[in-house]
């Protein structure tokens, strides 16, 4: 829309305005406004909402009780598997994620092998949720494919050995499936951005691969690594619906608690729902933080 | 004609083991709800369940919806950062990327606090003409906050690909409107950018579970949540229903940017 014109009287004016810089100026801020309203009323209110609602007592006054009463033994295990299982998964994610960007551009694979990796990487990275809690239960639940072929022709039993999909160990296995791909597609054009000159720069100086990665390959990607990782534990530290369709409420990682507190106020205190919410913000804004940091500072070497 | 090292191939075989073995044992799986033989009665279950077809249909419409409200908020907002005030980019940019910092489920139970039916803005309990409008509403709203990450991406991408200055400048002589020229100059150039971030957009809304269940909304992914508590094989037909709408949504995507020109435009 142009900007508002008062009446047809004022065309001379409104000719001077529209060329200047205010009237385009109105325009633009008109432009944006729909931005503005939805961010501010979907993205910032409610979270703001959240943290404030955390800092109020039962009585309507200030009060720190709900963020001491987060001690309590069922908040305090939820938080230890949640970081557990976001930590493990991101670490493995990261490491496994690394090699096979690694084996896709610097082992000479057949670039037709490159580009399915990493068109199969962007969809697995999207297959997360309910579906993919189905896939691993086909997989590795009880009558699931590999713990049948397993038993059946290698004479291992898993779930007598200890193993069971709706655990820590499940779980991360599990989330690795969205995880690594999200490492694959993150690092490969980091891993792009190392030139060959450096690498036979450095064999030219008599130095073994080992060397290269040792003390030029890895100490420029390590920004790019621990940002990502910081990324990917974001990513697990706020999924719920795979753990969610995987183990029902048996498993009690922190968005699970919080989601049963959403449903039926769980913990008997609102302003308690508001803590658990606002120590999930903390932890997922600084990991982002940290990646958006990082990768800021990391761009300056990849160019 | 390069042949690959061998650890590159022992660790692309191994990865290729993790990531093929969950989708052959689910399709097996799928395979199998009767005893002794291979049938697709678990998808013919699905497909024929009226559940499935309304849930379905629900979530394509949440999905186009979505899509729709997010150009809506999202083109305009790019197209004048890019314009008139490219010193609120940083700003923007970081808004933008708020929906990956802040979970989904803290989003809504934000939601639901700031909009019950008790609150200053009772969006939640809204009602025309006797229907709960508020859910969807808020529903929709959530989604393109999930979606505005890699929907803002996609458009600014596709306004960098083209000359905005000189197009609106051309476009104000011959005496178009502002909204003219965003509907009918800027949008069909960057169809292709607009497309792509649509497609990505429902390959994330589609089987979305956590937002839609806490708003009670009976999408697609609540239903396959239903299901899989429920029944046994039906679940590996979704899984597998759902892969291939992922896969068909990101192949798009691909194929649309064989479309999408190449050529940044001149700085």
């Amino acid at each position: 829309m142009a900007a508002p014109v008062p009446s047809g009287a004022a065309l001379p004016f409104w000719r001077r305005i529209r060329t200047g810089l205010s009237g385009g100026m109105l325009t633009a801020l008109l432009g944006i406004a729909p931005f503005v309203a939805f961010a501010i009323l979907f993205l910032i209110l409610p979270t703001l909402g959240l943290i404030v609602q955390a800092f109020i007592g039962p009585d309507g006054g200030f009060t720190l009780q709900n963020i001491v009463d987060l001690s309590e033994p069922q908040i305090v295990s939820s938080f230890s598997i949640s970081l557990r299982i976001s930590a493990a998964s991101a670490a493995i994610g990261a490491v496994v994620g690394l090699l096979i960007a690694l084996a896709i551009i610097r082992g000479k694979l057949p670039d037709s092998i490159r580009s399915t990796v990493m068109t199969f990487s962007g969809v697995a990275s999207n297959f997360a949720g309910i579906p993919l809690a189905f896939a691993f239960l086909s997989t590795l639940g009880r009558l699931g494919l590999v713990t049948v072929i397993l038993k059946t022709v290698f004479g291992i039993d898993i779930y007598r050995s200890g193993f069971n999909l709706l655990s820590f160990w499940g779980l991360t296995i599990t989330y690795l499936y969205f995880q690594i791909p999200l490492m694959v597609l993150i690092i490969a054009p980091a891993i792009d951005g190392l030139k060959k000159e450096w690498s036979e720069a450095a064999a030219t100086l008599g130095a073994t691969p080992f060397q290269f990665w040792r003390y030029i390959g890895l100490p420029v990607l390590w920004p790019n690594l621990l940002g990502t990782l910081s990324l990917l534990f974001a990513n697990a530290f706020g999924a719920i619906a795979t753990a969610y369709a995987l183990t029902g409420s048996s498993l009690n990682i922190v968005p699970i608690l919080l989601y049963a507190q959403i449903r039926g106020d769980v913990l008997q205190n609102p302003g308690l729902g508001a803590a658990l919410a606002l120590g999930m913000i903390v932890i997922t804004a600084l990991a982002n933080v940290i990646y958006l940091v990082i990768r800021a500072r990391a761009e300056r070497w990849l160019k | 004609m390069t042949r690959g090292k061998p650890w590159a191939w022992i660790v692309f075989g191994l990865g290729a083991l993790y990531f093929l073995l969950p989708l052959i044992a689910t399709v097996d799986f799928s395979l199998r709800i009767r005893r002794g033989t291979y049938s697709l009665d678990a998808y013919l279950n699905v497909l024929a369940d009226p559940r499935f077809q309304q849930t379905f249909s629900y979530s394509i419409f949440i999905g186009l919806t979505t899509i729709l409200v997010g150009i809506f908020i999202v083109l305009p907002a790019a197209y004048y950062v890019r314009l008139r005030l490219p010193q609120l980019r940083p700003l923007v940019e970081f808004v933008t990327l708020l929906p990956l910092i802040i979970p989904a489920i803290i989003l809504v139970f934000g939601y639901v606090r700031l909009y019950s039916s008790s609150s200053w803005l009772p969006l939640l309990g809204w009602q025309v003409g006797g229907q709960y409008v508020g859910g969807p509403i808020l529903l929709t709203f959530a989604y393109v906050a999930l979606g505005l990450p890699y929907m803002y991406r996609a458009i600014d991408t596709g306004l960098r690909t083209i000359d905005v200055q000189t197009l609106t400048e051309a476009a104000t002589i011959l005496g178009a409107s502002q909204l003219t020229i965003l509907a009918q100059v800027i949008l069909p150039n960057i169809v292709v950018a607009v497309l792509s971030g649509a497609f990505l957009t429902l390959a994330i809304v589609i089987g979305e579970f956590t937002i839609a269940s806490l708003l009670n909304q009976q999408v697609f992914g609540v239903y396959m949540q239903n299901v899989g508590a429920n029944r046994a094989f039906e679940p590996a037909a979704l899984a597998v229903i759902s892969f291939v709408i992922t896969w068909g949504a990101m192949g798009m995507i691909q194929l649309l940017a064989r479309f999408a020109p190449k050529t940044a435009r001149k700085e």
